[in-house]
């Protein structure tokens, strides 16, 4: 398509305005997680004043972050690992070996992603209470490795079936049983489709909250569940408040900014190419 | 030669795929089912966690007080509300955004990256940051707007609570709606665009005749995804208004949250559980067509 | 030493039978090929011989063993895929070593076989490469020799010649046969292409259906189609089949009436009133002076080597006829044509042979 000088110059200034009006509260957010309590709530808003890392001192010195941190890091991954070990021979199974049921049961695994969690709220709360699961990683990576479950296998599937089948039976003729092929040829093939599973997977699992908030309360609280505690009216310093969410979300947010081509694989169930 | 065999009663198969398939199967099944039995059995139970005094059957008791109570359809409405009006505006701007970052112009692609920064934030924060730093009536930054523009500071969390939760929730799924048909968008067939120009299409036309028909699928895929995550809208809710003033913003789930998890009512709200669990069939009944039509499986 | 039984072998995917029981017997160091229109169930047969595909019904024996449950790589059967299925991560070695790895063969004679197969195919110098980087007659050549390191019972290939080009597809296909004969071992070769069949086969399997229609040596399906099905799939240009029905017999020879009107005499005794179909290949159809069966000339290909022509009888179909290279037929004139020698095949109404001409 060609344009003018000028469309040109109207689709820059459109595209960075929607940008920087997009970006704008995470670019405010970490700006104000530099200020003194006093500039943060200061009227008119301070662009130019003098930074100070007290905050983050205090955050992570004084509060819990880097036990949520870890919890949070800990949740992600444990939930991802332990829910592709689960999806990959499924996703395989009905990738290459797909029989009449194959389509009723991807569907009815999807349909139980549509169930909301908070008609089971009270039932997964007891049996985590009677299991002393109740704010525990092992409780909550399993919660949300099977909230995330039909996810990645039907990302799994989507990204299977993008592997031409006479590969797979090439490497049947040659020998390979199960694992082996997974091993030695599906994993490099897929490689890129189970990298971008694993990457949505871990950041559904980071910024959950509802399982997070419900199921946690000292021990095992993820980042999720920590900076809502500074909802509560006596937790309010806004500079504090903006340099534990930075601190929050910058690992995430950088992560997902390093493999956003990679993740767009994945989000869109290999329906959009 | 051996001697010649007729078809034996049990044929083993070459390829099992049942082993592989159970564990998945399993754990989704135990997942789907024993929590949502136990709903069902605590809906007709008289059940406190924290008054053991309270205990028996309800018989239909649970549901009755539940349908009886004003919260009740207001939660229903409120949260049909939040999810439709999160889903127009961000397959709207999403529409947009995705034409309009389909275009070359300089610094695009750090331009794209900003656009999809919020969408790898978690919701608590999402929602902290813009209740405070921004839609603060005395100190956020939209009332110094206001103020510079000489309107009064709207106090959105007092006033319009339910139009701030829906500000916060769609600017965290934008940027999912623009990604998805900005990468659609991508692989739209140019010649398709210039064969409409020289047909004499101008903007609009092409936009409703090339464009829009080829984002409906993935618009499905996001219409989907979307619904799914919108109709567990929690977090948001939780660190804002906690379904405040009043029920203004309580949702069918904050609600349930409610019931179970600050009254302790586990009867009260595994009845308002399962009448979850039959909207939220309703719409996967829809949604699973719609997705079953819409990807190739 | 490897011979392969089929017996009565039926496939089903879900309710639809697609081979409808196969029996046939293929030899040791034979190479069969089976032919038949696309759709009609020579990749499925070919994958439930590989062990891809489970048999619905009916017994497969390798070497008198029935194996009907054995899994695929158990059978010491190596197939060529048509889209050749290399591992687009490995170099060609590894490629065609990768059968020997799993199977534990320890890496030196790894090596050494991959380097025999490799100069066999004059794959030497593209060992490190990876399939990528590859032109399409080499990558199949790859997946020729992933096959040949395994030393199997027996090869099955699956259209390998349907991605390359024109030219490519001849050399290979001389390179193919050229390998049989170096190896001496049982092959199985899939084509919908006739040519292809007739060049490379010890014996021709037709297909059609899910249904075996004729075996034989590729000259006993030239000479002696079993049926209108084999008779039309066999030979190129087409043989020409026109409907006819006898006019007069006299206990010897008969006299039938073809559809547009010319009459055809034949030597064997048939009821008049009989409907059939004769069948007449376009090289044994020559241009004389009156008689035969009259037709103008609609359309004249010269192809060089030799003319085909196209002629209007009346029949539902032109006449083709292939005529020698200096003939100076033209469109739009009228000839007379007549079979050289006693060279028509007839089919009763059902479609089976009655006569042929080697008969
Ligand atoms: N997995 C399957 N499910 C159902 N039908 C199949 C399947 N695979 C092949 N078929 C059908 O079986 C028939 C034979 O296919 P195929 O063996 O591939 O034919 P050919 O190789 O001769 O072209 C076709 O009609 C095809 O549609
Ligand atoms: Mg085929």
């Amino acid at each position: 398509m060609r344009s003018s000088p000028l469309q040109k110059f109207i689709v820059a200034v459109l595209g960075w305005t929607v940008a920087l009006l997009m970006f704008f509260p995470v670019a405010w957010m970490v700006l104000t997680s530099f200020k003194t309590e006093i500039d943060a709530v200061h009227s008119p808003p301070l662009l130019v004043f003098h930074p100070t890392l007290a905050n983050f001192t205090h955050v992570i010195y004084l509060g819990n972050y880097l036990g949520a941190l870890t919890n949070s890091v800990a949740i992600s991954l444990g939930s991802t690992v332990l829910g592709l070990l689960i999806a990959m021979p499924a996703a395989y199974a009905m990738a290459f070996f797909p029989n009449r049921w194959t389509k009723d049961l991807l569907l009815w695994m999807l349909s139980t992603k549509m169930m909301p969690a908070v008609g089971v709220l009270m039932p997964i709360y007891l049996l985590c209470q009677r299991s002393g699961l109740l704010d525990t990683l092992s409780g909550l990576i399993l919660v949300m490795m099977l909230s995330n479950l039909p996810i990645i296998v039907w990302m799994l599937y989507t990204f299977f079936k993008e592997v031409p089948g006479d590969i797979i039976e090439a490497s049947r003729m040659d020998g390979a049983g199960v694992l082996a092929q997974l091993r030695v040829v599906l994993l490099p093939l897929a490689g890129p489709g189970i990298a971008s599973t694993a990457l949505l997977s871990i950041i559904l699992s980071w910024n959950e909250a509802f399982w997070s908030i419900n199921l946690t309360s000292v021990n095992a609280a993820p980042l999720t569940a920590f900076i809502a505690t500074f909802s509560a009216p006596e937790g309010l310093f806004w500079a504090k408040l903006s340099a534990a969410s930075t601190l929050a979300v910058a690992p995430i947010l950088i992560f997902g900014w390093m493999t956003q081509r990679q993740l767009v694989r994945g989000l869109t169930f290999g329906a959009v190419k | 030669m051996t001697k010649p065999t007729t078809a034996p009663p049990h044929r083993k198969k070459l390829m099992h795929t049942w082993p592989l398939l159970t564990p998945t199967v399993g754990v989704l099944l135990l997942w789907a089912f024993v929590p949502l039995a136990m709903t069902l059995w605590f809906s007709f139970q008289r059940y406190n966690l924290v008054d053991p005094t309270i205990s028996g059957f309800a018989g239909f008791n649970n549901y009755k007080f539940l349908l009886e109570s004003p919260a009740f359809l207001l939660s229903i409405v409120n949260e049909l509300v939040l999810v439709g009006a999160v889903l127009i505006i961000t397959l709207v701007l999403g529409v947009a955004f995705a034409v309009l970052f389909d275009q070359e112009f300089f610094g695009r692609s750090v331009a794209r990256l900003l656009v999809i920064a919020p969408f790898f934030v978690m919701p608590t924060v999402a929602a902290l940051i813009w209740k405070n730093l921004l839609m603060d009536p005395v100190n956020g930054v939209f009332a110094f707007v206001a103020r510079s523009l000489g309107f009064t500071p709207i106090d959105w969390f007092t006033n319009y609570p339910m139009a701030g939760v829906v500000m916060i929730v769609a600017w965290e799924w934008v940027p999912f709606a623009t990604l998805i048909l900005l990468t659609a968008m991508q692989s739209l067939d140019r010649q398709q665009v210039e064969a409409a120009k020289m047909d004499g299409a101008r903007g609009p036309q092409i936009l409703r005749y090339v464009i829009l028909p080829h984002l409906a699928r993935p618009m499905t895929i996001v219409l989907m995804m979307e619904t799914i995550y919108l109709l567990a809208v929690f977090a948001e809710i939780f660190v804002t208004t906690s379904g405040g003033p009043g029920n203004a913003t309580t949702t069918l789930t904050y609600l349930i949250y409610l019931r179970a998890l600050v009254s302790f009512d586990v009867g009260g709200a595994a009845a308002g559980g399962v009448l979850a669990v039959i909207l939220a069939n309703i719409v996967a009944l829809f949604l699973v067509r719609t997705v079953a039509r819409n990807v190739d499986l | 030493m490897c011979t392969l039984e089929l017996r009565n072998l039926r496939k089903v995917y879900s309710n639809v039978e697609v081979i409808k029981g196969v029996d046939l017997t293929i030899k040791d160091r034979e190479f069969v090929v089976f032919v038949g229109p696309s759709g009609c169930g020579k990749s499925t047969l070919l994958r439930m011989i590989a062990g891809l595909e489970e048999i619905s019904g009916g017994d497969f024996m390798i070497d008198g063993v029935r194996v009907n449950d054995v899994p695929p790589d158990k059978r010491g059967l190596a197939m060529v895929f048509q889209s050749y299925a290399l591992y687009p991560h490995m170099t060609v070695a590894e490629n065609m070593a990768f059968a020997l790895r799993l199977a534990g063969v320890p890496k030196p004679e790894r090596d050494e076989r991959v380097m025999v197969a490799a100069k066999t195919l004059q794959l030497d110098a593209l060992l490190e490469r990876k399939p990528a980087n590859l032109s399409g007659g080499q990558r199949q050549r790859v997946a020729i020799g992933r096959a040949i390191v395994r030393q199997p019972k027996a090869f099955l290939f699956d259209e390998p010649l349907s991605n390359l080009d024109a030219a490519l597809r001849v050399q290979t296909r001389i390179e193919i046969a050229k390998l049989h004969n170096d190896l001496k071992s049982t092959m199985i070769y899939v084509t919908h292409d006739q040519v292809e069949a007739m060049t490379l086969a010890d014996r021709i399997v037709v297909f059609n259906a899910g249904k075996i229609e004729q075996v034989g040596t590729p000259l006993e399906l030239y000479h002696n189609p079993a049926n209108l099905f084999v008779a039309g799939f066999i030979g190129s240009p087409k043989m020409n089949l026109i409907a006819a029905e006898v006019r007069s017999s006299d206990g010897r020879t008969s006299v039938l009436t073809l559809e547009g009107g010319s009459l055809f005499s034949v030597p064997k005794a048939l009821v008049p009133g009989q409907k059939l179909t004769i069948g007449l290949r376009p090289e044994h159809i020559a241009v004389v002076a009156e008689g035969g069966m009259a037709g103008r000339v609609e359309v004249v290909e010269h192809l060089g080597n030799e003319t085909i022509a196209y002629a209007s009888i009346g029949a539902a179909q032109p006449l083709t006829v292939k005529l020698p290279s200096d003939s100076d037929v033209r469109i739009g004139e009228m000839l007379h044509f007549a079979s050289r020698g006693q060279t028509a095949s007839l089919f009763d109404e059902a479609g089976s042979a009655i006569m042929s001409p080697s008969a």
